[in-house]
């Protein structure tokens, strides 16, 4: 009897077999993931919180004898060059040397745009002889030309002038609040009230155009008509000329309210209080004044009209831009994508020609959305809107209305860059629907459409709407597209209004997305615009995120419905 | 004991037993085949189910008892590359003529599943359903429905005080008796049952098998099913299939007492199958 072959124990010591490595690596992997995310997150949010937070102004005097004040804004090392090296004295250069030719400056956000003709200046660590915090420098946000960073001189009040010392910030701050009142108002009448005017001539002649274009301009119509406009044009002129004298007059008064400031330099500089937006002293700040200029940043970051070429004041027109877009988007695509999806999945023989479709549908997933861009501005903009203008808006052109890029085109392009997602996600929910329940719904002697509508739509909603959160969530972080199709740096008007129809789908718009790019990258001032970039961004990102809990909590509300617990 | 014969696949003949009375009959299938694709799974099937009876549809797995369950409602027209010949005669008429209305027929065929299949609704809900599906808004309707159904089906009690409930949360049993419930909600001629216990606990099975009894008379019942001692308890009549040939039909008593073929016997004393 030959002996029993020896049988190899398996007890798996062996590393690769037991698939430790792998579960490290994998473990890995989502870990590096995640810190990449948070790491970003992070960061955005950092930048974001901090930007808005009054920072000190320094006052410098340079061993030239110049002096600098602003906010230190940052630091880095940099390389000497070498006139600048040899300029210094003993012990500087030693230590440069000892920094292998390196020395640390700091960026100071000079503000005084109008007086040095930039914002920010370097000083290099070597040069500053003396830093001093004084506590009666100010600093001034303004309507127009940047920041001005300076000491209060005089406080001028219907043309008497009043010495730094004869008044408190108190009373600054009141009269600042009046003079704002009185520039809102001049706003209102020159924008709203005039604006109003203005827009009711243009219909009047679109009108007129109109009834030259249908029946003549020699037609009975048409005089008549002309006619009845004079009498209301001479009223409307009437009404006009009150508000420009109304306007003038606040205009007028306001001059008589000034304050004047001098700077580092010892440059005085008178400013209208009025265009002054939010001044404090910087050094003379105690904790709860800084929460207070910090609340009322984000307050008019959030609720006000960008200035300075969105670089200062807010975002409003741009989240209520993306918000909108993004609302039209999933309207646009959630019944395109699901009746296709449907069509697909529950309609169509499935054989070699729907499982082309499916590829091609997963393919334009893959297209760049430029792509898409470039489409929507060819087909939607000139074509669709073009068309739609000839036939409904004759009396405009050749200025275009819907033939031009507009809120309606980039939600309905973003529809059609998403709609792939939607359809295989709606695809998938649908095949998910257990077989037992359509069979069980047709026995009953329902009909397809009726076991579509009753039972398989509802089970399959949850997954539906997670496909729409994933559309919605890549639509409103698109920009690439839409800066073909409507999107604006600024638009001169929101897209919903007080005239007839309210939501203008033609205008033009803002959209957070192309904010950062403008702000950040197309500025003339890329350094004051660099802080918005962060916190636009942190905006856009907790935008998405509102957007998304209010669907995955609508779907969850779905799911609690319809997966009551099984036996 | 004596030999038994032998069945010859190539040329089957179905051994009747001689019946003694009974309901007469309501589905007359004549010369019943089918195939899936290319493959066939029904072979000549000729039998009549007898009305207000119990019918058993028993036979190892894949021989095509559920087939042709499902055929008579036609739920296998769902299923793609399917093809038939021969007849199924309801009311004089072949259900699988083209100007049949299938939803109608389905109306009349009440069918519960192997595995609980209620909707994702309240208990209410999924009784009604058929009525809804036809449009039927009247409360006093519905309700007379949901009660006269969880009734029929032995469930009122139980469920009586939490019909709003969603159906999804009462136990296996109580969902299968739902079901029921729902499938004689509109009131049909027929209910089909394919193998309801097969998922459920002896104790529920126990009073699926009680309200078949009760049940019997008032429907004509086709069941599925792979328990022998099942079929025995509540089928008046038994169909023995075999690789898509039906071996065997008649009298319960007949067919497990004095089986002709030796098939049939070995099938029913469990030595196959």
């Amino acid at each position: 009897m030959s002996p029993t072959p020896s049988k190899r124990i398996v007890t798996g010591a062996d590393l690769s077999s037991r698939g430790e490595p792998y579960l490290w690596s994998m473990g890995g992997a989502l870990a590096l993931g995640l810190i990449m995310i948070f790491g970003f997150l992070l960061l955005v949010a950092w930048n974001g919180f901090v930007t808005f937070y009054p920072k000190p102004v320094e006052v410098l005097r340079l061993r030239d004898g110049a002096r600098v004040a602003g906010e230190p804004t940052r630091s880095e090392m940099y390389r000497l060059p070498k006139n600048e090296l040899d300029s210094l004295d003993e012990q500087a250069r030693k230590s440069v040397q000892e920094n292998k030719g390196f020395g640390l400056r700091t960026l100071f956000r000079t503000g005084n745009f109008d007086l040095y003709n930039e914002d920010f200046v370097w000083v290099s660590e070597f040069k500053i002889a003396e830093r001093l915090t004084p506590k009666n420098f100010f600093f001034i946000e303004r309507v127009e030309w940047g920041p001005f960073i300076g000491a209060l001189q005089t406080l001028t009040v219907k043309g008497e002038s009043l010495a730094a010392g004869a008044f408190g910030l108190h009373r600054l701050e009141m009269e600042h609040r009046r003079a704002v009142e009185r520039r809102n108002r001049v706003r209102v009448i020159e924008r709203d009230e005039m604006g109003g005017l203005n827009s009711e001539l243009e219909r009047m002649r679109l009108a007129l155009r109109r009834i030259a274009l249908e029946k003549g301009k020699d037609s009975p119509e048409h005089a008549a008509e002309e006619k009845k406009q004079a009498a209301r044009a001479a009223q409307l002129q009437s009404r006009y000329g009150l508000l420009q004298k109304e306007s003038e007059s606040i205009k007028r008064e306001d001059s008589l309210y000034k304050v004047t400031l001098k700077d580092v330099r010892g440059t005085e500089k008178t400013l209208a209080l009025s265009h002054l937006v939010r001044f404090y002293p910087a050094n003379d700040l105690t904790f709860f004044r800084k929460l207070k200029v910090y609340g009322s940043r984000w307050l008019e970051f959030l609720t006000a009209e960008p200035r300075e070429a969105n670089t200062e004041g807010g975002v409003l027109p741009a989240i209520f831009g993306t918000f909108v877009m993004t609302v039209l988007l999933a309207v646009a695509v959630a019944p395109f994508g699901i009746m296709a999806a449907l069509y697909l999945r529950e309609y169509a023989k499935q054989g070699r020609l729907v499982s082309l479709v499916r590829i091609c549908v997963n393919n334009l997933a893959g297209v760049p959305s430029i792509v898409y861009g470039v489409f929507g501005l060819g087909f939607f903009a000139y074509v669709m809107g073009g068309t739609i203008d000839q036939i409904l808006f004759p009396e405009r052109l050749p200025n275009p209305t819907f033939g031009t890029g507009g809120l309606l085109w980039s939600s309905l392009t973003l529809a059609m860059l998403t709609v792939p997602v939607v359809i295989v996600s709606t695809e998938e929910a649908l095949a998910a629907v257990p077989q037992s329940m359509r069979e069980g719904s047709l026995a009953c002697g329902a009909s397809k459409w009726q076991t579509i509508k009753n039972i398989v739509l509802p089970k399959a909603m949850p997954g539906i709407m997670t496909g729409l959160i994933l559309a919605m969530a890549r639509g409103a972080g698109e920009v690439a597209p839409l800066m073909l199709v409507g999107v604006v740096k600024i638009a001169p008007s929101l897209p919903l209004d007080e005239f007839f129809p309210f939501l203008h789908l033609e205008r033009s718009f803002m959209h957070l997305g192309f904010h950062i790019f403008d702000v950040g990258f197309q500025s003339r001032n890329s350094e004051a615009g660099k802080p918005m970039v962060f916190v636009t961004t942190l905006l856009l990102i907790a935008l998405v995120a509102v957007m998304n809990a209010t669907a995955i909590y609508i779907r969850n509300r779905l799911k609690r419905k319809y997966y009551v617990g099984h036996f | 004991m004596e030999a038994k014969a032998q069945i010859d696949l190539n040329n089957t003949e179905t051994v009747y037993h001689v019946k003694e009375g009974g309901g007469g009959s309501i589905l007359d299938i004549e010369r019943f085949c089918l195939w899936y694709g290319q493959a066939q799974a029904l072979f000549n099937n000729t039998l009549n189910i007898e009305r207000g009876l119990v019918t058993a549809l028993i036979g190892p797995s894949g021989c095509g008892k559920s087939t042709l369950l499902r055929s008579l409602n036609r739920m296998n027209d769902l299923i793609a590359g399917l093809s038939i010949s021969g007849s199924i005669v309801f009311e004089g008429k072949n259900i699988y003529d083209p100007d049949v209305d299938v939803i109608g027929l389905r109306k009349r065929m009440g069918m519960v599943f192997q595995k609980p299949n209620p909707f994702p609704m309240s208990i209410a809900d999924n009784v009604t359903y058929p009525l809804k599906v036809d449009h039927v808004t009247d409360r006093r309707v519905l309700e007379e429905t949901l009660e006269r159904a969880l009734k029929g089906a032995a469930l009122w009690d139980e469920v009586k005080d939490r019909l709003k409930d969603s159906a999804l949360g009462i136990s296996g049993g109580q969902q299968q008796r739902l079901c029921i419930a729902r499938a004689i909600a509109a009131d049909p001629d027929f209910l089909l049952m394919d193998e309801p216990c097969s998922a459920l606990d002896p104790l529920a099975t126990t009073k699926i098998e009680d309200l078949i009894n009760e049940l019997r008379g008032r429907y004509t019942i086709v069941i599925v099913t792979h328990n022998m001692q099942q079929a025995a308890r509540v089928s008046d009549n038994t169909a023995f299939l075999y690789l898509g040939r039906l071996i065997e039909y008649g009298e319960t008593n007949a067919i497990f007492s004095r089986p002709k073929l030796k098939q049939t016997e070995d099938y029913i004393t469990g030595r196959f199958g």
